[in-house]
């Protein structure tokens, strides 16, 4: 009988980290699924975050670097400058690239490189066990925002696909999110187009990916779910920010 | 050799490393070292290399990574508070084994300092300078000539042992104009770069992927994996010391340890006093890590010589590997500037007329 739903070729056989309800392992997969229909798995480089995602690279068969914190844009602009011809995405997490690594993913976009960012926005760190990140929703209890998301204080969360579309440089900017099978659909689509546009040699891209984190927001799976949808997709809204011209 | 031509040294160093086959270099500007950057904006895009102005050294030194990690020949310059913002970057590099050419062209400091001429990252450069237990190869010139030289050097170096190597001159290395004639072009290439270079599968031929990183959360790995480095910088130790003597046939008094610029003015200096009849031999780390600690032991244990002294651009951070070389078998002493001007052969003369009394 013939199978008709495999692991891509572009997955290990390795078993995740990730906690139960977390949508690292849905967003991998997906890449995965890409990479494999696209024929590219010889020729990519990926480059794994620090965060919850590091461990990135025991999930995928295909040639890997591992960034510090908030530098993978950087890294990606070097090896697509001097191997244009490999394909290459960073995978970050929000306290990598809208904090510490906001020069980075800024520059490189407004450069045009051209390589794929998957933009992982779960609206708190999650590796280091909790902490504000500048994608934390308003009065949101993180483990350094223990009454809540001032923003007053700490300003309004950043909103990354909008904050990149303002740049003049064309590029692929969308937003998605992976927490309902309905989503996760036009997800992939997304992540495909990313590659797609960057196998043309057309622009920089990213995939925005809001997600859960049912651990560090002290949730269960399915309650996650429902406060991403109810809390956070009202704020941050899905759909393309920007197509290349 | 190519025929002898004028030329400034940042702008020497640009083209040495075109000639070592360096044809990508990522840099973001600072004094006193910007013609390098300029200089290759213009040449790189001649013979068909990559040119990028980075938006910060901590980006740059990332770029830096990702392209290394490729297996790609790439290098990239600054100056002291741009080193310490790539620093970060090295130990990264240094951690994750990738070989890549770094030049620091020192100006004074700390904090913004000045733009003028300093060897004060002695430290920065020979002790670490990020995080971690990591060594650069460093490699310090005294002239433009050498620094070509030491450029044309510092690739198959930084191959050999999968590690960064730092070109450090000061200031004046950088804005000197000099004679200089370029070495044959460097037709080498790194050999076993398919074996851990993420250059795509399909590049070597592969079925399985390679995988650059610096983490290791198993304390045995990570243990491992520093016992793994610090027998590569015990290789260098081993065989990379360079160093150059000068008057030491002589029976000298006082033995001077001086490097780069300074020691061009130490050896003015020396010529001088031989000439008053007071003879003063120099040991000049052309390595200052690995450190020509045996080479000083030894100049430093003949009957004549009464005391050694370090002589730099800088408050005494040389002054400290040059005890640890004589072992207390001589007192040494400490004499630097670092404002920015370089100590003259007449100021040079009286230190040491003065700790011969």
């Amino acid at each position: 009988m013939a199978k008709a739903y495999k692991k891509p070729e572009a997955l290990s056989d390795a078993h995740t980290h990730y906690c139960p309800g977390c949508t690292h392992g849905v967003i991998h997969r997906l890449i995965a699924e890409v990479i494999d229909e696209l024929g590219i798995r010889g020729r990519t480089v990926g480059i794994a975050p620090v965060g919850c995602a590091v461990l990135a690279y025991n999930y995928f068969t295909f040639d890997f670097q591992e960034a510090a914190h908030g530098r993978a844009p950087a890294m990606a602009t070097g090896i697509k400058r001097v191997r244009p011809d490999l394909i290459v995405f960073t995978y970050q997490g929000d306290g990598d690239l809208a904090s510490i690594g906001m020069a980075e993913i800024i520059h490189a976009a407004n450069r045009g490189e051209k390589f794929t960012t998957i933009f992982v926005n779960n609206a708190v760190y999650g590796m280091t066990g909790g902490q504000m990140a500048p994608t934390t929703m308003p009065d949101q209890v993180t483990t350094t925002s223990p009454f809540g998301r001032d923003t007053a204080d700490c300003g309004m969360p950043i909103k990354v696909a909008e904050l990149l579309s303002a740049l003049q440089t064309p590029g692929y900017i969308t937003r998605q999110t992976a927490i309902k099978p309905k989503y996760i659909v036009k997800t992939k689509k997304a992540i495909k187009q990313a590659f797609k546009y960057q196998m043309e040699g057309r622009c920089f891209s990213i995939v925005e990916v809001i997600s859960t984190c049912p651990t560090n927001w002290g949730m269960t799976p399915l309650e996650a779910v429902k406060w991403a949808e109810e809390v956070m997709l009202p704020y941050y809204k899905l759909g393309d920010y920007k197509l290349p011209e | 050799m190519s025929k002898k031509i004028l030329m400034k040294g940042n702008e020497a160093i640009g083209e040495a490393a075109i000639r070592a086959g360096c044809l990508n270099y990522f840099a973001y500007p600072i004094t006193p070292q910007t013609e390098i950057a300029e200089y290759l904006s213009r040449r790189l895009p001649e013979v068909g290399g990559v040119f990028l102005q980075g938006e910060s050294e901590v980006a740059v030194s990332y770029m830096i990574f990702g392209a290394a990690a490729c297996g790609e020949r790439i290098f990239t310059t600054s100056s002291s508070p741009g080193v310490s913002l790539m620093c970060e970057g090295i130990s990264y590099i240094a951690g994750a084994q990738l070989p890549a050419v770094f030049v620091n062209i020192m100006r004074g400091g700390p904090g913004l300092g000045g733009i003028l001429p300093s060897q004060a990252d002695y430290f920065q450069a020979t002790k670490g300078g990020g995080h971690g237990d990591y060594r650069m190869l460093i490699m310090a010139p005294e002239s433009v000539q050498e620094a070509v030289e030491m450029m044309m050097l510092a690739f198959p170096l930084a191959e050999k042992y999968l590690n960064p190597v730092m070109i450090l001159g000061d200031g004046l290395i950088g804005q000197m104009m000099e004679p200089v004639q370029f070495p044959d072009d460097l037709k080498s290439e790194p050999t076993n770069k398919d074996d851990w270079a993420t250059n795509g599968m399909d590049t070597r031929k592969s079925n399985s992927r390679n995988l650059i990183k610096s983490l290791f959360l198993d304390p045995e790995l990570l243990n491992n994996n520093n016992l793994t480095l610090k027998a590569k910088y015990d290789r260098m130790k081993q065989d990379e010391v360079r160093f150059e003597s000068y008057n030491i046939e002589s029976d000298y008094k006082v033995l001077i340890v001086s490097f780069g610029t300074m020691s061009r003015v130490c050896k003015t200096a020396i010529d001088n006093l031989k000439a008053e009849g007071f003879e003063v031999g120099m040991i000049r780390p052309q390595t200052l890590f690995p450190f020509p600690e045996k080479a000083i032991e030894d100049a430093v244990s003949k009957d004549s010589c009464n005391l050694a002294v370090s002589i730099e651009m800088s408050m005494g951070q040389m002054v400290e590997d040059v005890e640890r070389s004589v072992k207390g078998k001589r007192p040494v002493e400490w004499y630097g500037k670092c404002g920015g001007d370089v100590p003259t052969p007449e100021e040079i003369m009286d230190v040491v007329k003065k700790l011969r009394t």
